[in-house]
């Protein structure tokens, strides 16, 4: 079993209230020195199988049809080695 | 990022041969050659921005003017109106010392790209041109219109849609009461979606679009400016969406309704303090826009420094700053005294206010960036004289085989078995059925003062607890009606609203409209929207209600086909105590029903066309202004003088629709008798305008009949509220249990 993490973060160029409002947020709490802050989205998918170029190109299909919305997000797709995330 | 050398004007007047992008903006030959002419010299690249954005069809009105001039010249006398077209949006007296302002405009094109922001985005606009006319917002409504109901892509656009307006209007707190939702095939590769808001002030706090008074300050203030919607208003609502090239949509604008509730606060309380001079909204064209008709419409010129503005993304080119689209954004002209208790206000509301330039006593826009001159135009010339096309119109050859195509002579229901059958069929279509689905996603009620919201005739306001003063606003438009015969269709469109405003009591006052159409490039289309205009212009006249603004929306098409020309008129009335509405539900059994008006065997465009025959052909219904206008002052004093318990008005799908609605919104039967002289199929699906069904209480019925007997008014009993069926007599009984599992389950088996 492998782990593919999608990250959708909206596009460099459209406004992120969330993001604005966190960043907003950060000298009211104390915390100086953050000039900008966008915030996303990660899915983690749990694939059975190997994860070869085929399945590669599923989650892609799947992260460009369903995940994000690309008229205004950007995804990436990477693979991550479960057994090093348990063994921390 | 930045070129070099700056495009200053000095630079370009010492350069002439350079070639600009000006096909790539959108700008034909002919305009481009004379910004060059009016210039005297090439323009730089943010005078070609500014020029190419305030010409698009969208900001300058180009191929619509012409005909759009007949509001003005036929516009009747009005004692209501006390600002007419021309500013943000119209104003009208309602009595009292309140003032009502209104309007509606179209998001269509950005809508279909993304539906949820598109949408939300379009009630985000619309809301500050109300308080860019000092008005607190009150009410918003929508009236959307759709691909088939059954399509795929309905289901990505609708869902977003209706998620979009309901989001944005439920986050600014404001009641959304009324609209339409409409399917059609025609709407396909191009959904309308239309957003109107409603805003109340007292006559003293009426404020115009205009920079006056040398030395004054031009403040930006709202959200910080990004790189949302470049081009938008030239590119994306100009130009026809082409699948080969999506790389020509250019970004998406965001909104963001808290940042919007904070710009409606801190407005209004700048405005209080009578602290503003001017004031304009950044909508299409942006600060472009802003620039150029503040100054334009004020006494002198105006100095910008593009470096102040504040900024999301700091490498944003000067000609980008000028034409984003960025949300939420405001520009006022204050005094220099004033402007600092004006700063102090937006901090107060957490909204970041700059200033950026000031008025001069000259009469030139000049734009500033990096120290160099990047800008120096007659403001005129950017924000009104933009070019005026006389468009070729010509009726379409195909329009007499349309209207020869005559939809009485389709094959009609022949047993009470069909009748029933094809009653069953109607109320449940998608046109036809309920659409609480997609209207209980609004809030209608948020702010305490909802009288009436969908699925009322009209949305009704309460704007003065302690009097009960009230206004009503309903919206409609029918393309199909409007595609057989547009001079026609525009006016059953006017009509149509300004009975529905009747119908709940309200005396009707005013008009705005959105008029979506095709491509004006295509004869047979702009032969459809000077006719549609014609039709409302001389409607407006005879009903002595003024248009006071509105928008045009062209190009909606996809590839050659155009949409159905679909004028979407919102009619604005008053209602001197809500308490005095008349609501659509049947509210007791035993009360007489009869209907109103005049029914005769018309069945082009009709519903019942479409559901039983999917026909398209001959022509609408007769329209009798004065018809109208009197059934509209009966309903109007039936509902004063307590006449009429329950009034609902009759458009598409006939007697039959309205009472089953107003039976199952009452959960009360009614037995129903065809008049003499009718039979049972016209009695109920006809489509005659100037109709109404009341529901008169016994002790009113002589009163009710005197009234209408001395005023002329066609009156026919037609039945009694009763049981829990709707029963034609001798023809079919349909229980009101399964009405309503047809009426209620359409959308929801559709949508969810």
């Amino acid at each position: 079993m492998a782990r593919v993490v999608v990250d959708v973060m909206l596009k460099p160029e459209i406004l992120d209230p969330q993001g604005q409002a966190v960043q907003r947020a950060l000298p009211r709490l104390g915390f100086e020195g953050v000039s900008d802050v966008r915030q996303g989205k990660r899915f983690e998918l749990e694939v059975d199988g190997p994860v070869d170029d085929s399945a590669l190109a599923r989650i892609h299909e799947l992260a460009e049809s369903f995940l994000a919305n690309t008229v205004i997000e950007d995804f990436t797709v990477k693979v991550e080695d479960v057994k090093a995330e348990a063994g921390k | 990022m930045s070129r070099t050398p700056l495009d200053t004007v000095e630079h370009a007047a010492g350069t002439p041969d350079v070639e600009l992008p000006w096909a790539e903006l959108g700008l034909k030959k002919d305009e481009y050659e004379r910004v060059v002419e009016i210039l005297g010299r090439r323009p730089t690249g943010a005078e070609l921005a500014m020029y190419s954005v305030m010409w698009s069809e969208h900001c300058s009105y180009k191929s619509s003017k012409v005909h759009l001039r007949q509001f003005g010249e036929k516009a009747p006398q009005s004692d209501a109106l006390l600002v007419g077209i021309g500013e943000n949006a119209g104003v009208v007296d309602v009595g009292q010392g309140y003032a009502v302002t209104f309007k509606v405009e179209s998001h269509n094109h950005p809508s279909y790209v993304e539906p949820y922001q598109g949408a939300a985005t379009g009630v985000g606009g619309i809301v500050r041109d109300i308080i860019a006319m000092g008005a607190r917002p009150v009410a918003v409504v929508d009236p959307l219109r759709f691909g088939a109901a059954d399509h795929p892509d309905t289901k990505r656009v609708l869902p977003g849609v209706v998620a979009g307006i309901g989001g944005y209007g439920n986050c600014l707190g404001l009641p959304n009461i009324g609209g339409e939702v409409v399917f059609d095939a025609c709407y396909q590769g191009n959904p309308l979606v239309n957003a109107g808001a409603i805003g109340v002030m007292r006559h003293e706090d009426i404020h115009l679009a205009k920079a006056s008074g040398t030395g004054n300050k031009v403040i930006l203030y709202g959200a910080r400016t990004g790189g949302d919607g470049i081009g938008g208003a030239s590119i994306l609502a100009s130009e026809t969406f082409d699948d080969a090239k999506p790389s020509k949509r250019p970004a998406v604008q965001v909104g963001d309704p808290f940042q919007e509730k904070l710009l409606i606060e801190c407005t209004l309380e700048a405005f209080a303090e009578k602290l503003v001079v001017g004031i304009q909204d950044l909508g299409a064209a942006g600060l472009s826009c802003a620039t150029s008709e503040l100054a334009s419409n004020g006494s002198g010129g105006m100095r910008v420094t593009l470096d102040d503005v504040p900024l999301r993304d700091s490498t944003l080119s000067p000609e980008e700053i000028l034409m984003s689209e960025s949300q939420e954004r405001m520009c006022a002209v204050v005094e220099p005294e004033k402007v600092d208790r004006f700063l102090e206000i937006c901090d107060k509301w957490d909204v970041i206010a700059t200033v950026i330039g000031e008025v001069t006593d000259g009469d030139r826009l000049e734009i500033f960036w990096h120290g160099g001159k990047i800008v120096d135009v007659d403001p005129r010339t950017v924000a009104h004289d933009g070019p005026v096309y006389e468009r070729p119109y010509a009726r379409p050859s195909w329009q007499d085989a349309l209207q020869a195509d005559d939809a009485n002579k389709l094959p009609r229901p022949a047993t009470g078995e069909e009748l029933k059958d094809q009653v069953l069929r109607l109320v449940s279509s998608p046109n036809q059925a309920s659409k609480s689905w997609i209207t209980s996603q609004y809030d209608h009620f948020v702010q305490g003062n909802t009288v009436l919201a969908q699925p009322e005739d009209s949305g009704m306001i309460r704007i003065d607890e302690e009097t009960g003063l009230g206004v009503a606003i309903a919206t409609d438009g029918n393309g199909r009606y409007t595609k057989l015969d547009p001079y026609t269709g525009a006016q059953l469109a006017l009509a149509e609203a300004y009975r529905n405003v009747a119908t709940t009591g309200a005396k009707p006052l005013a008009v705005s409209d959105c008029l979506n159409f095709g491509s004006p490039e295509d004869p047979a289309v702009m032969w459809q929207f000077a006719e549609a205009i014609r039709g409302l212009a001389d409607g407006c006249l005879q009903l002595g209600t003024p248009v006071t603004g509105g928008n045009v929306s062209l190009y909606n098409q996809t590839g050659e086909a155009a949409i159905h020309p679909t004028p979407v008129v919102a009619v604005l009335g008053v209602i001197d105590d809500v308490a005095r509405r008349t609501p659509v539900a049947f509210q007791e059994e035993g009360q007489l029903l009869y209907l109103l008006g005049d029914t005769r065997e018309e069945f082009g465009g009709s519903a019942w066309s479409q559901v039983v025959h999917d026909h398209l052909g001959g022509l609408p219904p007769k329209v009798d202004l004065e018809r109208e206008r009197l059934l509209a002052e009966i309903l109007i004093s039936a509902s004063r003088d307590g006449m009429v318990d329950s009034a609902h008005d009759l458009s598409d799908g006939g007697l039959v629709q309205a009472v089953v609605e107003s039976a199952l919104l009452g959960g009360k039967g009614a037995r129903l008798v065809v008049p003499d002289g009718l039979d049972a199929f016209t009695f109920l699906f006809s489509e005659s305008a100037g109709r109404a069904v009341v529901a008169v209480p016994r002790s009113e019925e002589l009163r009710f009949n005197d009234m209408c007997g001395a005023r002329g008014l066609p009156v026919t009993r037609i039945g009694v509220v009763d049981g829990d069926a709707v029963e034609v007599q001798g023809e079919f009984t349909l229980p009101l249990a399964e009405l309503r599992t047809a009426h209620e389950g359409t959308i929801p088996a559709l949508l969810a």
